[in-house]
């Protein structure tokens, strides 16, 4: 499987206060990473730095192989909340296609349609006139959902996708996320707390607390001290 | 009323004020596109610190007036105004620099040495009618020259059609910067444009409405299309057509009652603002009820 990115020796912080350090991992075409650690151990620092908005103190962040920033999808861990930006649920749902344009002023048939359908996998349709401000917490979630299914071709970077969605929503969303991984081939980097779902998700883990405390695939996570240790603490049940 | 009218033809027989008007409806018209921009993405101090920046070059370039002859201020002035639109910029982007700060100390020092300049070298026998034109705009918009005229068509066509052109770029840049760097969107690049595009449109009111009032053009008109429109591209449509009209309307206005165009056109806009305020404060209300 071709490489996609990769890390090396990266060292992240903030003005000089390291957080995160030595962390050395491999993303894979097809790849299902989940992002494990405590509140506040970098887990959205890490993934900022992936996507060039933050800049390391050290170390090495590549894209490999034809995967560029164009070919990515994000969705935030903060949803936007300018308080009185007008902008209605269809025109954040377009603007996600703007990497595909390139220095074409307008977005062209396939474009619109594609906001339309994951609109429709969203199933937020109904809200395409709506104002974004004037959403609750997980019809917001929804509609950057969809912005970041618009922009990502070959990579969809989650940060903690689920909090603000209810139980139904929340299965639904993972089979989505797990049909493009399969069918599309679409790699995931998830940021998540959900064990269940990493268990049953994840081909790769990362778990972080100031340093890398493991990188590999998600058996050897459940057989190593890091994972059964972190599978205990929490309650989760790693067969279940 | 029938008086008003004629003295209204009247003036509008000369080719020079329909001009005029022509000019103010596309300044109008610029400035108000930029501003919604310029309010989200909490530029418009920028603009207000540009406007001031505008006002010094202004009377540098007048007072450059006694040993060189210079066709139009503008040769001077827009490039000042855009170099330091992009310093600006570059510095509000920087946390470790007070942004505003530095904003303040620009424009106001701007202000200082472009009266002081002003008072020094100009060999005009009006100093402070000098100042209060440059400041507030000119008393008649009639006293604009043709090749001022040609020149803001030019730039105001310019801004418009750029603006179009990146509309949808714009839109994800200010409603998501993150988003749009983390896909691949060169945001910066577009934030440049946006101050560029700034600077023009700053250049350009300057002889509408003078240098002191020109945030107001660039930001009541879309504060009021906030109040009631909710999506990004209605609110872009509206407050372009409440700019064009309060523009039209102040420029008759001032002609008729020969009051000064770029307060006239402010009022109006005021007006409107009040206006749609209200309007949406009853909207709310009824939806509650
Ligand atoms: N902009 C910032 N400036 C300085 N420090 C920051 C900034 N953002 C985050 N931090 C610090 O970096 C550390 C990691 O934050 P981060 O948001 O990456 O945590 P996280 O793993 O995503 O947590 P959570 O599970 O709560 O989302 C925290 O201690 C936080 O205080
Ligand atoms: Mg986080």
């Amino acid at each position: 499987m071709a490489m996609q990115l990769q890390c090396k020796n990266l060292v992240l912080g903030y003005e000089k206060n390291i957080i995160l350090q030595d962390l050395n991992f491999t993303v894979s075409n097809g790849d299902y990473l989940f992002i494990l650690g405590e509140n506040g151990s970098g887990k959205s620092t890490l993934m900022k730095a992936l996507l060039g908005l933050n800049a390391q103190i050290s170390g090495e962040i590549n894209f490999c192989g034809d995967t560029n920033k164009n070919q990515i999808g994000y969705l935030p861990q903060q949803t936007i909340t300018q308080k009185d930006f007008p902008a209605s649920v269809r025109e954040i749902v377009q603007s996600g296609c703007m990497n595909r344009c390139g220095l074409r002023p307008f977005y062209n048939k396939q474009e619109k349609q594609l906001a339309l359908d994951m609109m429709e996998k969203l199933e937020i349709t109904h809200l395409a006139k709506r104002c974004y401000r004037e959403l609750s917490g997980g019809q917001q979630q929804r509609v950057l959902l969809a912005r970041a299914l618009c922009s990502a071709r070959k990579m969809l970077l989650l940060d903690e996708p689920v909090t603000a969605l209810d139980a139904k929503a929340t299965h639904e969303m993972y089979e989505l996320i797990a049909n493009l991984n399969k069918k599309d081939n679409m790699t995931i980097i998830m940021i998540s707390h959900d064990i269940q779902a990493s268990v049953k998700y994840a081909s790769h883990i990362l778990h972080i607390g100031g340093k890398q405390l493991f990188y590999g695939s998600k058996i050897d996570y459940m057989n190593s001290k890091v994972g059964q240790a972190y599978f205990s603490s929490s309650g989760g049940d790693i067969y279940g | 009323m029938a008086e008003l009218w004629q003295t209204l033809i009247y003036y509008f027989q000369f080719p020079l004020v329909q001009y005029a008007l022509i000019v103010s409806l596309l300044i109008a018209l610029c400035s108000s596109l930029l501003g919604v921009t310029l309010v989200l993405k909490r530029f418009s101090f920028i603009g207000d610190g540009l406007s001031h920046v505008a006002f010094g070059a202004m009377a540098v370039s007048a007072s450059l007036h006694t040993v060189i002859t210079i066709e139009n201020d503008m040769i001077l002035v827009l490039p000042i105004t855009v170099l330091s639109a992009i310093f600006l910029l570059r510095t509000s982007q920087n946390a470790k620099i007070k942004g505003d700060a530095l904003i303040a100390m620009i424009s106001v020092g701007a202000l200082a040495i472009g009266y002081l300049l002003m008072n020094l070298f100009s060999n005009s026998a009006n100093i402070s009618g000098d100042v209060c034109t440059t400041l507030f705009g000119a008393t008649s918009i009639l006293t604009l020259t043709i090749s001022e005229v040609w020149l803001c068509a030019i730039m105001a066509l310019l801004v418009i059609i750029i603006f179009i052109l990146f509309y949808h770029k714009i839109f994800a840049v200010t409603f998501d910067e993150n988003f749009a760097t983390a896909t691949g969107v060169n945001a910066n690049a577009y934030n440049l444009l946006i101050a560029i595009i700034t600077a023009l449109i700053i250049v350009l009111a300057m002889n509408l409405v003078g240098s002191l009032l020109i945030s107001a053009l660039i930001i009541f008109p879309s504060l009021s299309a906030m109040r009631i429109f909710k999506s990004f591209q209605s609110v872009i449509i509206c407050s372009s057509i409440i700019s064009v009209i309060c523009a039209g309307m102040g420029i008759i206005l001032s002609i008729l009652y020969s009051t000064p165009a770029g307060a006239t056109i402010v009022v109006a806009d005021i007006a409107v603002f009040l206006l749609f305020s209200l309007v949406s404060c009853f909207m709310t209300k009824r939806a509650h009820a």
